[in-house]
């Protein structure tokens, strides 16, 4: 049998998603069956894991719910924060929309501990924002820093790139030449927004909120730099229990949990889109 | 409305890089702990980051991680862009959403993923585990950035150089390459800045080795030291100097063309 061109130039992807995506998650399945506290893998098949965290007296949904909280918080926020400057990139800034675009792709080049970092040194006591203020006004700054609101601000700051670029290609779907005719033929600027650049967009929105809600539910950084341990999240409940737990059967359990929580996600927004129109295929 | 607007980015872009102007800040110190305003100015802790051995030793496996991702990546994202959107086939709807799974997945999980993966098969965990495990995010990344380039390419070229008689390494050499050069050039640039930046999975991933980013988060959580700032600005410095030197070439190489 001859191959195509088309899958055998999809051969060596392929090969890679198998062995890095697929077979790595068959193995964290396969880990979750396995003896709690054990290394047995594919020796034994149980439950147990599954059982410990649904038992009620496991306070482990707590961790879930507070992941799933500020997931959606963050795409809340970042979709008001982010729709402005994606129609700025998309429709006004022109010749600069390249320059700016550059300036929110570039702090994806550094790692997020290091950008988290800078915050801390922003608010902490006697850093920079405690600092100008005692030297201008007398006042000490605020005391923000280790809470439930910081890990959120935190994670609003890292993920604006992936809730901005898909926008900004949502919106530049959206014909110039429609929404004219809409407001030759008396549209309202509201109605604009509402009945035609909205739902032109949509692929791109999808698109920004599935990637930010599903990257803020995973994130992990942003809770233990930022957040001191006032509130573990799902990830590090994970991270614990393959480190210090040394749990690796319950960790991979509580993985496979929200493995499946993503994926069905996922799998339901993204088996709509249609790629090509998005990316741009004319 | 359109100066709203372009006021809202600006206040953005100033947030998007004030706490990197902090490491800055508190790189520039001389006290052992950050004060501000900063009482006195120092270049110290850059002459000590810059002479450390161990940081050395970090840079240069951040950079073997980074440049084996980069060749990698842009071979199979070529490759695997062509798949995505020059051929018309059967599978490439499914082919186009399973390529974007890795992207839409947490990668501290992936990193722990993969963790558990190479201990089943009992593979040694290095600094060439830590590029499997980026591979596996960065290549989707990769192929889409050559795929957008791809979209604009027309195949019509192609099957006229066939028709003419090309070999199929001539028509690579001759006409997809010399076309999609750009995007791929691209795809490279994303490839090495990804990996160099990279903290989640390789944090689980190098084994024994260790890279700039896990460097900086193990001084971050114990054991802080001004060398933390520093080495992240210096770090932030590179990934702009490469950016800057691969955007401009590619900016130069356009316009020569153009004017030929």
């Amino acid at each position: 049998m001859r191959l195509g061109p088309g899958p055998r130039h999809a051969i060596p992807v392929g090969i890679l998603l198998l062995l890095g995506f697929a077979a790595p998650l068959v193995a964290v399945t396969a880990y979750s069956l396995a003896t709690p506290r054990s290394f047995d893998v594919f020796r034994s098949l149980t439950l147990a894991n599954y059982r410990t965290i649904l038992d009620p007296a496991n306070t482990v949904w707590l961790s879930f719910a507070w992941s799933l909280l500020l997931a959606a918080a963050t795409v809340v926020l970042l979709a008001a924060i982010a729709y402005p400057i994606a129609y700025g990139l998309a429709r006004l800034f022109g010749r600069w929309a390249g320059l700016v675009g550059l300036l929110f792709v570039f702090p994806l080049f550094i790692s997020e501990n290091v950008r988290l970092y800078g915050w801390v040194l922003f608010f902490i006591k006697g850093g920079v924002l405690d600092g100008t203020l005692r030297t201008l006004l007398g006042i000490g700054g605020p005391d923000v820093l280790f809470t439930p609101g910081m890990i959120l601000f935190g994670m609003v700051y890292v993920y604006l790139p992936f809730m901005l670029f898909p926008l900004t290609l949502g919106l530049a779907m959206v014909p110039r030449d429609l929404i004219d005719a809409a407001r030759d033929m008396g549209a309202s600027r509201l109605q604009i927004w509402r009945e035609v650049e909205l739902p032109l967009a949509m692929p791109g929105i999808l698109i920004g909120f599935l990637l930010t809600f599903v990257l803020g539910a995973g994130a992990v950084a942003e809770a233990k730099v930022l957040g001191g341990q006032s509130v573990i999240v799902i990830t590090h409940d994970i991270e614990i229990a393959f480190t210090y737990a040394q749990n690796w059967p319950l960790g991979s359990a509580l993985a496979v949990l929200l493995t499946l929580l993503i994926g069905t996600l996922v799998l339901l927004v993204l088996w709509r889109l249609d790629l090509d129109r998005i990316l741009g295929r004319r | 409305m359109r100066r709203a607007i372009g006021l809202w980015t600006g206040l953005v872009v100033v947030m998007l890089y004030l706490p990197v102007l902090c490491g800055v800040l508190a790189s520039l110190g001389q006290s052992r702990y950050f004060r501000f305003p900063v009482q006195q100015w120092s270049t110290a802790w850059w002459e000590r980051t810059l002479s450390s051995i161990e940081i050395g030793i970090l840079i240069r496996t951040s950079l073997a991680i980074a440049a084996c991702v980069t060749v990698a990546a842009v071979v199979i994202g070529f490759v695997g862009a062509l798949a995505f959107a020059r051929y018309d086939w059967r599978g490439r709807r499914l082919y186009q959403k399973l390529l974007l799974l890795p992207i839409f997945f947490p990668q501290p999980v992936l990193g722990l993923a993969l963790l558990l993966w190479f201990n089943a098969l009992g593979a040694p965990l290095s600094w060439w585990t830590a590029v499997v495990a980026h591979l596996v995010w960065i290549v989707p990344v990769v192929t889409l950035v050559i795929a957008i380039q791809v979209y604009g390419f027309d195949p019509a070229l192609e099957e006229a150089a066939a028709d003419m008689g090309a070999s199929r390494l001539m028509v690579l050499r001759e006409v997809t390459l010399p076309l999609l050069w750009p995007g791929i050039w691209s795809g490279a640039l994303f490839a090495f800045l990804l990996s160099w930046g990279n903290f989640p999975l390789s944090l689980y991933t190098t084994g024994a080795d260790s890279t700039v980013p896990e460097w900086l988060y193990a001084k971050m959580v114990a054991g802080y030291t001004p060398m933390v700032p520093t080495l992240g600005t210096l770090a932030t410095l590179a990934a702009a100097g490469a950016l800057l030197l691969g955007g401009g070439l590619l900016a130069l190489v356009r316009r020569v063309r153009e004017a030929g």
